[in-house]
């Protein structure tokens, strides 16, 4: 079971009080992108054994959506952030680093 | 015009915590900048209450102010005086971005009380009820088996427990489970 924090409540519960919301950092294509890029924002997922960038959503908490940084392996959560953001910031991925030297997850490390 | 009632008419259970369904409760959901000086004022104005800091419930009179999440504020009052309460806001907040409305009705309330009252809410809640962990002075949102409810201390030993109305039977049927004679847990009492 995962414990996470909620960066908007500052509440750290167990899984079950949250709603997992899939890969983070998504980047939309709507109307007018092409077949390409609209096909990979549909179905193209990220399905790593260690290093995760996922959104959640503290559905039976403060309602709020965030993201949270983890090991898909081994459970251990390395962070939890704001939603407001389009890619991890610098003292989540500086905490990976320091669990796991050299990881990559799509364009970040 | 119909007659308001609650949930369930007040129904009670007595088992190693006693469970009661508190009738009418008047709840005003706020939502706007809670930092906001305009905020302070048309809180303090409606209710003579401040505005609680993160998770923390602040009282005046009959008057409760809980903090539900970084946009959003729960007051309760008496239920005849949730609307005096929404129109005090309306008038203090015009011209801010906000919302304020009258959820009385569209809600269930309890209250688990007696000396196993944190062992009973410990069954049913993965949230830590321990004395040193949760006091008077805090709310805390999460489920209450599967629904979602939320919870503070009303009096010494007493837990106020807050459900849509639509779930009040299943809530108020899995608390009196939680609290039948001989299922003592004896770990927080
Ligand atoms: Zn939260």
């Amino acid at each position: 079971m995962l414990i996470l924090d909620c960066p908007y409540c500052g509440v750290t519960a167990e899984e079950t009080e949250f709603h997992g919301g899939g890969e983070a950092h998504l980047k939309r294509f709507g109307p007018g992108s092409s077949d390409e890029d609209f096909e990979g924002y549909l179905f193209h997922r990220e399905n790593p054994r260690g290093v995760h960038f996922e959104r959640w959503r503290h559905v039976n908490g403060c309602g709020k959506w965030f993201h949270v940084a983890r090991d898909t392996a081994t459970l251990e959560v390395f962070g939890s952030y704001s939603a407001q953001v389009t890619e991890p910031p610098q003292e989540i991925r500086d905490a990976i680093t320091a669990k796991r030297p050299g990881w990559r997850w799509r364009e970040f490390a | 015009m119909s007659e308001a009632v609650s949930a369930l008419a007040g129904a009670g259970f007595d088992g190693i915590a006693r469970v009661e369904e508190a009738g009418q409760v008047g709840m005003v959901t706020l939502r706007g900048d809670l930092d906001s000086a305009a905020m302070v004022k048309a809180v303090k104005t409606a209710t003579d209450a401040a505005v609680p800091g993160q998770r923390a419930i602040t009282r005046a009179g009959g008057y409760a102010v809980a903090w539900m999440s970084p946009d959003e504020l729960l007051i309760t009052c008496d239920h005849d005086k949730a609307d005096a309460v929404v129109n005090s806001l309306a008038k203090s907040l015009a011209g801010a971005q906000f919302l304020a409305v009258n959820v009385s009705d569209a809600r269930a309330v309890f209250d688990v009380s007696g000396a196993q009252a944190r062992d009973v809410l410990a069954k049913l809640m993965p949230v830590d009820f321990s004395r040193a962990a949760f006091g008077p002075d805090i709310i805390r949102r999460s489920r209450l088996a599967q629904v979602p409810a939320a919870v503070w201390m009303s009096a010494d030993d007493t837990f106020r427990v807050v459900c849509f109305r639509s779930v009040a039977r299943y809530l108020f049927d899995v608390l009196c489970m939680a609290a039948q004679d001989g299922s003592e847990v004896g770990v927080l009492g």
